[in-house]
């Protein structure tokens, strides 16, 4: 029967195959988990150099622009893209680290006092295992996350969307090599970005 | 509860007092949509968004959406977004190529430019009474394509816009010039959308020349986020103005301009340490303005903002911004991110990153402006805090009206620029005409009383 399926799928869509939902699988999907649940801890305890730590050296970390476009041009149109014109973030390193020691400055209003943030992550998928289940170093993550934003007396907000995420396998554990985080949001409802997703 | 309406009395200028009332009542800033933004020249987008016949771009002027569109002819036009039979929104995309406008409700379609070509079952239901032609979609009255920035008014008589700019088009001008000092020939490459919960009057009266807010951008200059960052270099922003003397200019039209005077000498200041290719870029550019316009070189933008809603950062993060009214206490920020059409790449991509890390609701800077706006907004709005107008009384009567830039010329930080836009402001809402909206004495008004 599943074999009858797959051989109904156009070439793209068989090449986008979900990965067989094998033991190996989901002992590596709990593995992924519980990092996201590590990392949402880190960030919602304000625990933001450890949480620079999760990210790779040369990580790319990009949240688009979400436009309104008409039916079929989704694809090419919807978002802006990374390494061109202007997104909400198109980040490396260098600046994420730089946002970090703002916050610690004590001084950015924004972000003083400091908000109270939960991060929620669900809907945690494994898209792509390089090389192969059994010695994974890569990995293509998706995902869902609910942030929940409230700051000095009555500013709430709320965000959610999807992240797709490329994981690598270091010495010190996971890494997060590559980030793109899609907010349900044309303009933006909120006034400020000043959490990490 | 009753609104005082004696604008006289809650914009008091000479003793350097406004009202809170302006910034939080809810019929004031109905008054405002109807007196001021139906009046003045307002920002609606920028050439460089609709290239192409039939390209569109959907903006907004007031609290309301319009559309800019190139027609198949290669014209530009600004329409209200509302389809004349039900007030349906004839076009929900942001940004496209089209050749008709198709209401999605009962399917009156409109042409690029405007008119009304489509009405289902026209000739058994409408025959001999719809006129097409005065069904066209709502045109602003007067556009202009400044230098590639669109801007346009619903006022038939107002004054064309570079009248209305007066001595404020130089320095808006270098906001839309070449870094090289060629005219015009911007680009915009990318648009930032948001919405935050003040009055839109703060965002307005921040790029006025307020630079008298430089410590609640603390944080960025302790760590540093400018282009000379990962060299060492604290600061936000580069260094090329370090050596200038500031002025700060209020102009009869309500406009108000911080910008900046090089030394004589005129020399280029490093400021790019970070990228030898950009550095050596915004060298050239430099040098190129200088043989170009001479002594007119030493003038350099920093910020602005065109009466009533649209600001301007002239060098370093460039762009232009429109602040929407959303409701007395809420404000849809735009901004519109600008670079050289002909800069090489290496220099685009560069720019877009620090604009980004600098600018709007994501930018490290300007995050601490929205914190100042939302909580200056919200404790204004309690009973006894309207009692108590804002002091406005900073370096009052420090001005020169003699100078060869025009307007009220302060070389201290001053509020007389925003002295000087609530005076025009309340000309607007008092319906002045367009005499006195552009800084001329009141004519008829004054005679007449």
């Amino acid at each position: 029967m599943t074999t009858t399926v797959q051989d109904k799928q156009p070439a793209a869509a068989a090449a986008n195959a979900a990965i067989e939902r094998t033991a190996a699988y989901y002992r590596l999907k709990a593995d992924v988990e519980d990092f996201y649940y590590h990392e949402a801890d880190l960030i919602d305890d304000r625990r933001f150099r450890d949480w620079l730590d999760l990210l790779a050296e040369d990580i790319s970390y990009f949240m688009p622009i979400r436009r309104n476009v008409k039916f079929g041009q989704q694809a090419a149109r919807e978002n802006t893209r990374r390494g061109e014109g202007m997104s909400w973030f198109d980040e490396d390193k260098w600046t994420l680290t730089k946002r970090v020691e703002q916050i610690l400055t004590g001084v950015h209003y924004a972000e003083e006092p400091l908000s109270r943030i939960t991060h929620m992550v669900s809907n945690v998928q494994i898209k792509a295992v390089r090389p192969d289940l059994d010695a994974p170093r890569e990995l293509d993550v998706t995902s869902r996350f609910l942030v929940y934003q409230n700051r000095v007396e009555y500013e709430t907000y709320t965000f959610v969307g999807r992240r797709n995420d490329t994981l690598r396998l270091t010495e010190a554990g996971w890494k997060i090599a590559r980030r793109e985080i899609l907010l349900e949001q044309n303009i933006l409802m909120a006034k400020n970005l000043t959490t990490f997703f | 509860m009753s609104v005082r309406n004696d604008f006289d009395q809650l914009v008091d200028v000479k003793n350097g007092f406004i009202s809170r009332e302006i910034f939080v009542n809810a019929d004031i800033y109905r008054q405002e949509l109807d007196k001021v933004f139906t009046r003045a020249w307002l920002l609606v987008g920028h050439e460089s968004l609709v290239p192409n016949p039939g390209d569109f771009y959907t903006s907004r002027m007031g609290d309301e959406s319009v559309i800019l569109c190139r027609d198949k002819a290669g014209e530009i036009h600004v329409f209200l977004n509302s389809c004349r039979h039900r007030g349906m929104k004839v076009c929900r995309y942001e940004q496209g190529n089209t050749s008709l406008f198709t209401c999605p409700y009962h399917s009156w379609t409109y042409t690029t430019d405007g008119k009304l070509q489509g009405v289902p079952l026209h000739r058994t239901l409408y025959d001999g009474v719809l006129d097409r032609e005065a069904n066209s979609l709502v045109s602003v009255a007067k556009l202009c394509n400044y230098k590639g920035s669109i801007w346009a008014t619903w006022d038939k008589d107002a004054p064309d816009f570079h009248t209305y700019l007066g001595d404020a088009k130089i320095h808006l001008d270098q906001a839309l010039d070449c870094r090289d000092g060629r005219e015009g020939g911007s680009e915009v490459i990318g648009v930032h959308k948001w919405v935050f919960p003040a009055n839109w009057k703060f965002a307005a009266e921040n790029f006025l020349g307020d630079t008298y807010h430089n410590p609640s951008h603390r944080s960025v200059d302790l760590i540093g986020i400018g282009p000379s960052a990962a060299a060492g270099k604290k600061g936000r922003r580069d260094d090329e103005l370090e050596k200038a003397k500031h002025v700060w200019i209020s102009f009869p039209g309500g406009h108000g301009v911080h910008s900046a005077i090089q030394p004589e000498a005129n020399e280029y200041i490093e400021s790019f340490l970070d990228n030898p290719i950009l550095e050596k870029y915004f060298r050239h550019c430099f040098e190129e303005r200088k043989r170009r316009l001479g002594e007119q070189a030493r003038l350099l933008p920093f910020v602005g903002t065109i009466f009533p809603n649209t600001s301007y950062h002239g060098r370093q993060p460039r762009g232009l911004c429109a602040w929407h009214p959303h409701s007395p206490t809420s404000t849809e920020g735009w901004r519109f991110f600008l670079v050289d059409k002909d800069a090489p790449q290496e220099a685009k991509d560069y720019l877009r990153h620090y604009y980004m890390r600098y600018s709007g609701p994501a930018g490290m800077t300007e995050q601490d402006d929205m914190e100042n706006w939302l909580y200056a907004t919200a404790a204004s709005t309690g009973t006894i805090a309207r009692r108590h107008p804002f002091n406005y009384q900073q370096s009052m009567g420090a001005y020169v009206t003699d100078h060869p830039l025009g307007g009220e010329v302060s070389t201290q930080v001053t509020e007389q620029i925003a002295r000087g836009f609530y005076r025009r402001w309340t000309t607007y809402m008092q319906g002045g005409d367009w005499n006195e909206l552009l800084g001329s004495p009141a004519s008829n008004r004054q005679a007449a009383e």
